[in-house]
């Protein structure tokens, strides 16, 4: 053992502790150099901008009748139920897979049966997107036999993409590929007839 | 000419180059019918970034503009329509070529020890591909096209925890927008082929290492004549890219044919609803992905809080049975704990999860067919029966599944795409036993 191989084992042993050193110090570099790459990839400062409320005047909307509102570049159903589409809300309960939204998004004044504030239940505000894959689901308000959605369907939506099923408050069926009610946005009332989409700050004062 | 390839080949080894890959490249003499593939994958990937680049010269990727703008291709650029048909057919007819291959890959054991590395190179061109042509796909601006982006992008909304944030950075907005399309089409027409080219390069270095299998699945390599070339080799230039030459005709007659008779393929090549604008208010009513991606989409529907209550038993039946099966401890135990895990995962996670997880699985278990497979031989004409009917069953179920894709739900037809699901991964799943069962034909010293 002589000392000349004892002095070249610790010249290796300093340059491979040197080559690692320098190698993180490489990869904490690459890291901070892909950053503003990855970053670059997110909303940009106008799509961020881009969410303001809409206001909607429902009045030419007749009991049963259905319009879809852009809201954030999103379908928004204004839903107008007529008494027997809300008696049906009630019939379906059993074959829900969240009756009672406990799981799922919406204010908390539209975390009832009807998924609407106390004071106009009958009218749905929802975001139509399904909690699956986010298709907008077709609207089936008709009562009775459907293709879709059963032979003693109360109606609701379909959504056509992975053949999820909602009731007509947007609350989703048992055994369908989504596992959620769909969104109810936040909104309030501007005057009996005018809906605003994407605030209610006038709720909480 | 000698002396200039001599001047070459001092700065550049061409010679060797072409000697070691074709000229001497020695081939397998019994390739048949399923051998065609490969090289026409590689031509449907010429024609697919020649007919892309003079596409590009006339198609503007902005939200307000994409749509009119491939109308404009269609109707106003001269011999505009012709280059988006070739790329709209050539997209189907890659995946055509690509399955047949892969297909070919599976009948003859050629992902098989020592090619492990050519099948799992394969694998990720075939990711690779799926992403190509899903990118490509929403640049028309049709309304399938942004309904399919969608939905996909929204399958990695269920990772927990991190499913959100990045699903808002793959569309780089907050529903699938102008900045989604904008970036797809960076990643279409340079990203994605620049490493679909990288990967097809290292594919053929890793193939041309081990050399090509042959519908015999036996080794060429191990019966050399004194030059040491294999006896039952022969060159690849001229023999094979003169026999290739005869496979590329048919496909062009195949190809060209729907390219000038069929172009939209009844709907199926060209969906019905791309022809309408996007519009973000209005999902298709039979919203569909194209052909290619149906088998794996049936898979995704077939999810469902039932469907998880069977797979639950099936995975706890499989999990006893495995102490009854003839096999090594430690493949029992790897079996069992394999089965364990997946039965509590049924349980934890939601209908929803799982099928975007099962969606996954069925491509991830692509990559594993070498190390499933625990036949003595590599060939499906020397294999036993068990084998044979597995691959049969497979092909059916797996025609079904993008039959079935193809069609909207209804109570039936998902039924049948569970059952089609279940046999598609008890293919791999139950590979390593079923191939070791019953009795293998003796396997030929040479070529048959």
């Amino acid at each position: 053992m002589s000392s000349n191989e004892d002095s070249t084992n610790k010249k290796r042993s300093r340059r491979r502790f040197i080559t690692g050193l320098s190698s993180a110090a490489w990869a904490v570099g690459a890291g901070f150099a892909v950053t503003p790459f990855v970053l670059s990839m997110n909303p940009s400062a106008r799509a961020k901008n881009a969410g303001a409320p809409v206001e909607f005047d429902f009045s030419k909307l007749q009991p049963g009748q259905m319009v879809k509102v852009e809201w954030r570049g999103q379908p928004v159903v204004v839903l107008r139920r007529t008494p027997e589409m809300m008696s049906g809300l009630s019939d379906v309960t059993d074959l829900l897979a969240d009756p009672d939204s406990a799981g799922s998004v919406q204010p908390e004044y539209a975390q009832n049966a009807a998924r609407a504030d106390a004071d106009n239940n009958d009218v749905l505000v929802m975001l139509s997107v399904c909690t699956h894959l986010g298709c907008s689901p077709v609207e089936k308000l008709a009562v009775g036999p459907d293709p879709e959605m059963g032979e003693d369907s109360k109606g609701g939506f379909f959504c056509p993409c992975h053949g999820s099923k909602f009731d007509l408050a947007g609350r989703v069926y048992k055994n369908v590929p989504a596992n959620k009610n769909m969104d109810i946005p936040p909104y309030q009332y501007l005057s009996e007839n005018v809906i605003l989409i994407g605030e209610d700050s006038a709720r909480a004062s | 000419m000698s002396n200039f390839m001599e001047w070459v080949d001092r700065r550049f080894p061409a010679t060797k180059v072409w000697n070691e890959h074709l000229a001497e490249y020695w081939t397998p003499k019994n390739f048949n019918f399923w051998y065609y593939f490969g090289s026409l994958a590689m031509l449907v990937l010429v024609i697919q970034i020649v007919t892309g680049i003079f596409l590009t010269m006339h198609y503007k990727p902005d939200a307000s503009l994409a749509f009119a703008s491939v109308e404009y291709i269609m109707r106003d650029v001269p011999w505009g329509w012709l280059m988006r048909y070739l790329h709209s057919t050539g997209a189907s007819a890659f995946f055509v070529v690509v399955y047949l291959h892969m297909f070919r890959g599976l009948i003859y054991g050629s992902a098989r020890e020592p090619r492990e590395l050519v099948w799992l190179i394969g694998c990720v061109i075939f990711v690779a591909l799926m992403a190509e042509a899903f990118m490509g796909y929403l640049l028309p601006w049709g309304n399938m096209s942004y309904w399919g982006a969608q939905v996909i992008i929204s399958l990695f909304d269920v990772i927990p925890y991190l499913g959100p944030v990045l699903t808002e950075w793959i569309r780089g907005d907050f529903v699938v927008s102008d900045a989604t399309l904008n970036r797809f089409f960076a990643f279409h027409v340079i990203a994605l082929p620049l490493v679909l080219c990288a990967l097809v390069f290292l594919h053929i270095v890793a193939l041309h290492k081990v050399g090509s299998n042959n519908p015999d699945g036996i080794e060429i390599k191990e019966n050399k004549d004194e030059n040491g070339k294999p006896v039952d080799g022969i060159a690849f230039h001229p023999y094979y890219t003169v026999k290739d030459l005869v496979g590329v005709v048919v496909f062009f007659m195949v190809y060209l044919g729907v390219v000038f008779f069929w172009p939209e393929g009844s709907g199926v090549l060209l969906e019905k609803d791309n022809f309408a604008p996007a519009n973000s208010l209005q999902t298709p009513p039979d919203i569909v992905p194209l052909w290619y991606f149906t088998p794996f989409y049936s898979i995704l529907r077939a999810s469902t809080s039932d469907f998880l209550i069977i797979l639950t038993v099936l995975t706890g039946i499989a999990a006893v049975a495995t102490f009854f099966i003839d096999t090594k401890r430690s493949n029992k135990i790897t079996a069992f704990i394999c089965y364990a895990v997946l039965a509590i995962g049924l349980f934890t996670f939601d209908a929803k999860f799982w099928g975007v997880v099962m969606m996954g699985s069925a491509i991830v278990v692509l990559f594993l067919l070498p190390w499933l497979d625990k036949s003595p031989v590599k060939s499906i004409r020397y294999r036993s029966m068990p084998f044979k009917i597995a691959v049969g069953i497979f092909v059916i179920a797996f025609i079904s599944l993008g039959y079935l894709g193809m069609h909207p739900v209804s109570a039936l037809s998902t039924i049948q795409a569970q059952l089609c699901t279940v046999l598609y991964f008890s293919f791999f799943a139950l590979m390593p036993f079923y191939t070791t069962w019953g009795k293998t034909k003796p396997v030929p010293e040479r070529l048959t």
